[in-house]
């Protein structure tokens, strides 16, 4: 365990806490109130899908990949299938691609409007929480009437995409926008002019512009220190190259900023979905790709809601790939977190935390592996996990025994 | 001249034993696979004088007798350069690239973690993504790794 020093206290946020949203480890120095120093313990998550990729099909990674990440689903898929497409030199028809970015884009209006109003309530703003989460449901709503999904859409496929959009749904799509267009310009009102938002935001988790370029961070984490990166517009892909849009960045530096940047986010994101709409070509949405892909590497970018993601597949002629790599945005954001914290309040960390919009079992890239003999029997059952949890707490010096006994003793003389 | 283009002359120029070792896949997309006795001097120029300053992240290999390590290296052009390179699997042993990449520390300590090699330079911390009881001579992404069925 930790060393004593004198004068700083270190408590434990996690790896369970009411703060944090999904298991992760904060080992925290602290001065009084300030944070002194920060350890980070990742990898709770981890259940290997990198290796469970490599004993599957390609099609089969396809699924898994699909849920690396519950919020940005398809923002893996499309990553990986893209990869695998240019290692096969598969000609993707236009319409696929149209329809990838209009669910990429539905997607990160989702994410964005949840992570408004995950910060809404970590300041204790928990209006602006039930504002958003009530207009998200209106995208939630699309995303399920062309996907069939409100998570996992299952849309991509290797070569394209495995449903078309109707002229109907595309309406609906375009009446949904539009209502949520007008909610987002009021929401941009909030977050310029309530003095709540703007002094409880501002000034807090600041990353310097040098600071994040060093750390590498990305996404709407990055621009809102000024780094001026986004891979739609640096690296396109799918139907990008085609479309029109701004990059937001700002530089307060700050929670403010990173709020700033993913509502105006949210505007162009409105902006691509009426352009990929009206664009959208005629024609098939998928090109045949047989089973085995050559053998070659490829390396596709991604700009999730988060940031950019990074897929690497390297096959070797059969149709199972030899090697998967995904590096999603939080792993990368991660590093930030600790100079944001660097003497600050302890109660600014979970609205810190948050402001980089975490997402553990992306970074941790997660996935159980079943027993591969008898699918039925857990790997570990509870009392064996009970038991574990006991002896460990006992080694940390922590023994209940005692209490155990005296309170069963208790119960007993009733 | 494409700007990838540009950028292989360049780095021909300077080394001039990468002559036919970049290769250009597609419009924004570079690679080369070089000796590891080369990779600072490389990886030192690609930094400084050609600007590519975001690490995108590590890949980690297992190549039968030898572990590969590609480093992702982007440009704000857009260019991605994959820079490719090996060590012997006995003893694997890389330097860090934190001096050129600080967020590169999670990355690496998951090459520790997963592929069993040593980053020589990387500060004490909390190991990444196993748990701390994991065993010190497993490492799942070798290709001879297998999970277990039964515990």
């Amino acid at each position: 365990m930790h060393k004593p020093e004198p004068d700083k206290f270190k408590i434990p946020v996690g790896p369970q806490h009411p703060a944090l949203k999904e298991p992760e480890g904060f080992s925290v120095a602290l001065k009084g109130e300030k944070i002194m120093g920060l350890e980070i313990r990742l990898g709770y998550n981890h259940r290997g899908i990198e290796k469970a990729c490599e004993e599957r099909t390609y099609i089969q990674d396809l699924y898994l990949i699909e849920r690396v990440c519950g919020i940005c689903s398809h923002s893996h898929s499309t990553c990986f299938v893209q990869a695998v497409e240019e290692i096969a030199a598969v000609e993707v028809p236009k319409r696929a691609l149209y329809i990838r970015t209009l669910i990429g884009e539905l997607e990160r209006v989702h994410s964005h409007l949840l992570w408004l109003g995950v910060a809404g309530h970590e300041i204790g703003f928990d209006t602006l929480l039930m504002y958003a989460w009530r207009d998200r449901e209106i995208v939630m709503d699309l995303l399920a009437l062309i996907t069939g999904n409100r998570v996992n859409y299952g849309m991509n496929t290797i070569g394209g995409v495995r449903r078309d959009i109707s002229k109907e749904q595309a309406e609906e799509v375009l009446k949904g926008i539009n209502i949520l267009e007008e909610r987002t310009k009021y929401y941009i009102e909030i977050a310029t002019q309530e003095t709540t938002i703007i002094k409880r935001l501002s000034g807090v988790g600041i990353i310097s512009h040098e600071d994040a370029l060093k750390l590498d961070a990305v996404g709407p984490t990055a621009r809102a220190s000024g780094v001026n990166r986004d891979v739609r517009y640096n690296d396109p892909y799918a139907a990008y190259g085609e479309i029109t849009f701004n990059v937001i960045t700002d530089t307060h530096n700050d929670v403010y900023g990173r709020t700033l940047v993913r509502v105006k986010e949210l505007m162009e994101s409105y902006q691509i979905i009426r352009q990929c709409l009206k664009k959208i070509p005629d024609g098939p949405i998928l090109t045949k790709v047989p089973r085995k892909i050559p053998i070659g590497e490829a390396t596709s970018r991604y700009e999730a809601p988060r940031g950019e993601d990074v897929h690497y597949v390297k096959s070797n002629g059969s149709e199972k790939p030899e090697r998967v790599k995904i590096r999603a945005p939080t792993l990368a954001n991660i590093q930030a977190v600790k100079h944001m914290l660097k003497d600050r309040f302890l109660a600014d960390m979970p609205i810190v935390i948050a402001a980089i919009d975490p997402c553990f079992s992306c970074t941790d890239r997660s996935v159980s592996l079943e027993n591969p003999g008898d699918r039925n029997k857990e790997i570990m059952t509870w009392h064996a996990l009970r038991t574990y949890s006991i002896e460990w707490y006992k080694k940390q010096g922590i023994d209940f025994t005692e209490l155990n006994n005296n309170l069963k003793n208790k119960l007993e003389r009733r | 001249m494409s700007q990838e283009e540009k950028i292989k002359q360049e780095l021909i120029n300077r080394f001039s034993y990468l002559e036919n070792i970049i290769k250009i896949q597609r419009p924004r997309r570079m690679s080369a696979e070089i000796d590891y006795n080369n990779f600072t001097e490389i990886l030192d120029y690609a930094v400084k004088q050609l600007k590519f300053i975001h690490l995108c992240t590590i890949t980690g290999l297992d190549e039968q007798d030898k572990l590969g390590f590609i480093y992702h290296l982007a440009q704000d052009s857009g260019v991605l350069f994959n820079l490719k390179t090996s060590v012997f699997k006995q003893n694997p042993e890389i330097k860090s690239v934190m001096p050129y990449f600080a967020g590169a520390e999670i990355y690496e300590r998951e090459l520790v973690d997963l592929l069993g090699v040593k980053v020589e330079g990387l500060p004490v911390g909390n190991r990444y993504p196993l748990t701390d009881d994991w065993p010190t001579d497993q490492f799942p992404l070798r290709k001879d790794w297998k999970p277990s069925s039964d515990k």
